[in-house]
């Protein structure tokens, strides 16, 4: 038997998990100029994204995670990747350049990569929010799910998080899936997804 | 990458015992077919009921009462689809279950209930153990069968199977017991338990996988899931696995020899394990019954840490432990064991299983003791709950 097996996940990954960079060592001395939180614990997984911006850029991004290897490991490198990026390039980060910087994921272990992206996102809409700002990149991140009704996923992130967790209550309060149904699938799926973020009962 | 490793997950297999593998390797030689009448397939054939007398004097059985099948998922099968035969007494009579068990019981349970049996799956409380007034309320003439683990795989909590089975009795129900994670830990003897069936399991015991027995009371019924050859008495088709079983056999005689002394030692472990994690990492949970519990099993559940994060720095350092939580397996829900228990999901995320077995020592312990309190304090330092919730 050969002792040196390989470890599940790439060095990359380990070496993330084992070294993290960019941890939010303490939140109240930072300084955040914007604070993103996502995910359930009930999920397993849940982020802290912090950020401080200079001059339309990301100057720091430190982060927390109740979460797996692969959650820690992809936050770590996301902070490292977004510092110095403008927050345009920052909002469009996506899972998949994340995972591919990391030399990939085991397949399964995907849904604990989009974490960090969505976290980053809240941290920014927060920024935003907070200095006044018109949010500008919000719909260039959109897509259409339900095309008879022109539904995109943010409005059915927008409306889970008003309350409407359920396929049915989505379809009320957006209209998605109430023309051919054929978007039904779709919309399950970001229900899936918005569950493990937010919680199954968000409210 | 370490030098040092160190197992702790017995209660998923054990290593082979070397005594078991030197006894297996010989009897890889005896290719005969044990059904066979001439001198090579009785050579198998003496060695395979050699077996079986042995598993029966581990569980106090008849060896005529043993019955050899693929493992302890397929003993399990056996008993629990035999209702759906026309034969069985009180065919689709109903059947008692709990919570806990294992997949392999819950899923056929859920099974049969598609075929229209109606089943019942008792609730346990904080410690693991049955409801006993929810069992009494379900007990009744219309019951066909009662399946209750010995002992639970994660929290080691063992059922009181003699009282469960004395109970049924009153209403003429079969008993039957998975006992896979008690055999060889604690005693298992089947006239005191009072049970129609029990299963084990020999990779639990140190023996190779892809076997397992099935004690069957004389007269109770049980019809066969895999049909074919009229192998075991008709009640399992299929070329009888000779080295293994032979294996089985040495496994179950060492089992039975070093059972006393194993208990004793691996208990002392599982406390020493249990008061240094305790006195040296804060806010943790020991989950299981605090008496009634196997001797190797310890299950702990760390606040703010997540299982699979902890399992991996285990092991980077060498030491192998399993998790209470399914990310590892891609799902997001934790444990169906812990969350029967009434655990919160948050809590059972964060929940680890260290099962001891014959080649675990002292000094393994200690190398934990050293390694775990950084591992959890690291990890408790990135997470978004370690600032409020917890240490206060
Ligand atoms: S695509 Fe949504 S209803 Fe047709």
């Amino acid at each position: 038997m050969s002792t040196k097996m390989q470890w599940v996940y790439t060095e990359k990954v380990k070496d993330h998990f084992v070294n993290p960079r960019n941890v939010l060592d303490d939140e109240d001395s930072f300084g955040a100029d914007g604070t993103g939180m996502v995910g359930s614990m009930a999920c397993g997984d849940q982020m802290l994204v912090a950020i401080k911006v200079r001059d339309g850029k990301i100057a720091e991004c430190r982060w927390k995670t109740y979460g797996c290897a692969s959650a820690i490991a992809s936050t770590s490198m996301m902070s490292e990747m977004v510092t110095g990026m403008s927050l345009e390039a920052a909002y469009h980060i996506t899972p998949k350049q994340i995972t591919e910087a990391l030399g990939g994921l085991p397949e399964h272990k995907f849904h604990c990569s989009v974490l960090g992206d969505k976290g980053l996102r809240a941290a920014i809409d927060d920024y935003l929010e907070k200095n006044g700002l018109e949010n500008p990149f919000t719909k260039s991140v959109a897509n259409i799910v339900c095309e008879c009704v022109g539904v995109t996923d943010q409005a059915i992130e927008a409306a889970f998080k008003a309350g409407a967790v359920s396929y049915e209550a989505i379809q009320t309060a957006t209209g998605a899936g109430t023309v051919c149904g054929k978007c039904r699938e779709k919309t399950e799926a970001i229900l899936e997804e918005m569950e493990h973020l937010y919680g199954k009962n968000h409210e | 990458m370490n030098s040092r490793f160190v197992y702790f997950d017995n209660n998923a297999t054990t290593p082979l015992d070397p005594d078991v593998r030197e006894r297996f390797i010989q009897a890889l030689d005896l290719y005969g077919n044990p059904s066979s009448m001439h001198m090579f397939g009785r050579q198998a054939h003496e060695g395979v009921e050699w077996a079986r007398g042995e598993v029966a004097r581990l569980l106090g059985s008849l060896p005529e009462e043993i019955l050899f099948t693929g493992g302890g998922s397929e003993s399990n099968n056996t008993v629990l689809k035999s209702v759906l035969h026309p034969d069985f007494p009180r065919r689709k009579g109903k059947v008692i279950t709990t919570a806990v068990e294992h997949p392999c019981i819950l899923e056929t349970a859920a099974f049969l209930k598609r075929f229209g049996v109606p089943v019942a799956i008792l609730p346990v409380d904080s410690e693991g153990k049955i409801d006993m007034n929810r069992y009494v309320d379900e007990l009744d003439d219309s019951v066909a069968l009662v399946s209750v683990m010995l002992a639970n795989n994660e929290i080691g909590t063992i059922q009181d199977i003699a009282d469960i089975a004395k109970l049924a009795k009153q209403h003429g129900a079969y008993v039957h017991t998975d006992a896979v994670q008690g055999v060889g830990k604690i005693p298992v003897d089947v006239e005191e338990l009072q049970v129609d069936y029990l299963t084990a399991s020999a990779h639990k015991l140190y023996a190779p996988k892809g076997v397992g027995a099935l004690y069957r009371r004389k007269g109770a019924p049980l019809f066969p899931l895999i049909h074919g050859g009229h192998q075991e008495k008709g009640l399992r088709a299929g070329t009888i696995n000779g080295p293994s079983i032979i294996a089985f056999g040495c496994a179950a005689e060492k089992a039975g020899s070093l059972l006393d002394e194993e208990y004793i030692r691996l208990l002392r472990l599982r406390t020493k394990m249990r008061d240094g994690i305790l006195a040296s990492v804060p806010d943790v949970m020991i989950n299981g019954h605090p008496e009634d519990v196997l001797p190797g099993t310890l299950d702990v559940s760390f606040f703010a840490a997540e299982g699979e994060s902890i399992l991996l720095s285990l092991d980077i350092e060498g030491i192998a432990v399993s998790t209470g939580s399914a990310c590892a397996t891609g799902s997001l829900e934790p444990s169906h064991v812990l969350m029967a228990t009434g655990m919160d999901a948050e809590l059972a995320h964060g929940s680890i299983r260290f099962s001891l077995g014959r080649f675990n020592t002292e000094e393994e312990v200690d190398y934990l003791l050293e390694k775990l309190p950084p591992i959890i304090e690291r990890i408790r330092k990135m997470s978004t709950i370690s600032r409020k919730e917890v240490h206060q």
